[in-house]
């Protein structure tokens, strides 16, 4: 009911990986990292739709590339669809290709 | 025959209300000769565009939910692209998505009551119910957290 099923995959950088990478010397604390999950599994969003900009203005940041699922956390599915709708949405002019 | 589609096109923003509505009309004619219903329009008005499309910065974008067939769908698309008022245009299938989502939206529910039951709860959740509202904000899924 937490929504803790569906998002099998997308394990992807998650947080154990390599703890190393300390910042500067003294702080032992490996990195600490939330664990990603899908935001449409989780939200339960069925149909991403070309027309819901709002929805999928998140995944479009500033050089207006659609974002990786590396970095979203987008489990395959979605992040296909995801795509499809951001291109949609791209030739209706209702996100834009890229920044100026 | 019976498929579904929607189409959305944008109209250039030196059109007149009564150009939008022509094209309407137009549309319209054209699915009524093909044998298609236009289910739903809906006029979304001006809206600035995402990028610029030749000389225009914004236009009106008008959406309409067509029942009819692939060949009727090919004439309307043929039809917008010759229209000079017509900047852009796009039709989507959209009753094979649909069905597809009813029913994953349906099988999570019965699999949702199922479990309730089973667990000796009534199917449906109750208000004030749980630890946490379905539709309560959660800040577990910022998408701004860049890996460095």
């Amino acid at each position: 009911m937490n929504g803790k099923r569906g998002f099998g995959g997308g394990g992807r950088g998650k947080a154990g990986g390599q703890a190393g990478q300390q910042g500067k010397d003294g702080q032992r604390r490996p990195m600490f990292r939330r664990r990603k999950v899908c935001k449409f599994c989780a939200d339960k969003i069925d149909d991403i739709n070309y027309k819901d900009v709002k929805l999928l203005m998140p995944f479009v940041p500033e050089r207006a590339k659609i974002l990786p699922r590396r970095i979203s956390g987008t489990c395959a599915m979605h992040q296909r669809k995801l795509r499809t709708a951001i291109m949609r949405a791209r030739q209706l002019a209702l996100i834009p290709y890229t920044a100026e | 025959m019976n498929r579904k589609y929607e189409l959305v096109y944008v109209v250039s923003p030196d059109a007149t209300d009564a150009q939008v509505a022509e094209l309407h009309t137009q549309v319209e004619q054209i699915t009524q000769r093909l044998g298609g219903k236009i289910d739903k329009t809906d006029n979304w008005g001006r809206r600035k565009l995402a990028y610029e499309i030749g000389p225009h910065k914004e236009g009106t974008y008008v959406l309409e939910t067509i029942d009819g067939g692939g060949e009727l769908m090919k004439e309307i698309d043929r039809r917008l692209k010759v229209s000079d008022l017509v900047i852009r245009h796009l039709v989507v299938r959209i009753d094979e998505e649909q069905s597809v989502v009813d029913r994953t939206r349906t099988k999570r529910t019965e699999a949702n009551r199922r479990r309730r039951v089973a667990r000796g709860l009534p199917p449906d959740r109750q208000p004030g119910e749980g630890q946490r509202g379905e539709m309560e904000d959660d800040d577990r899924f910022d998408v701004g957290e860049v890996e460095r």
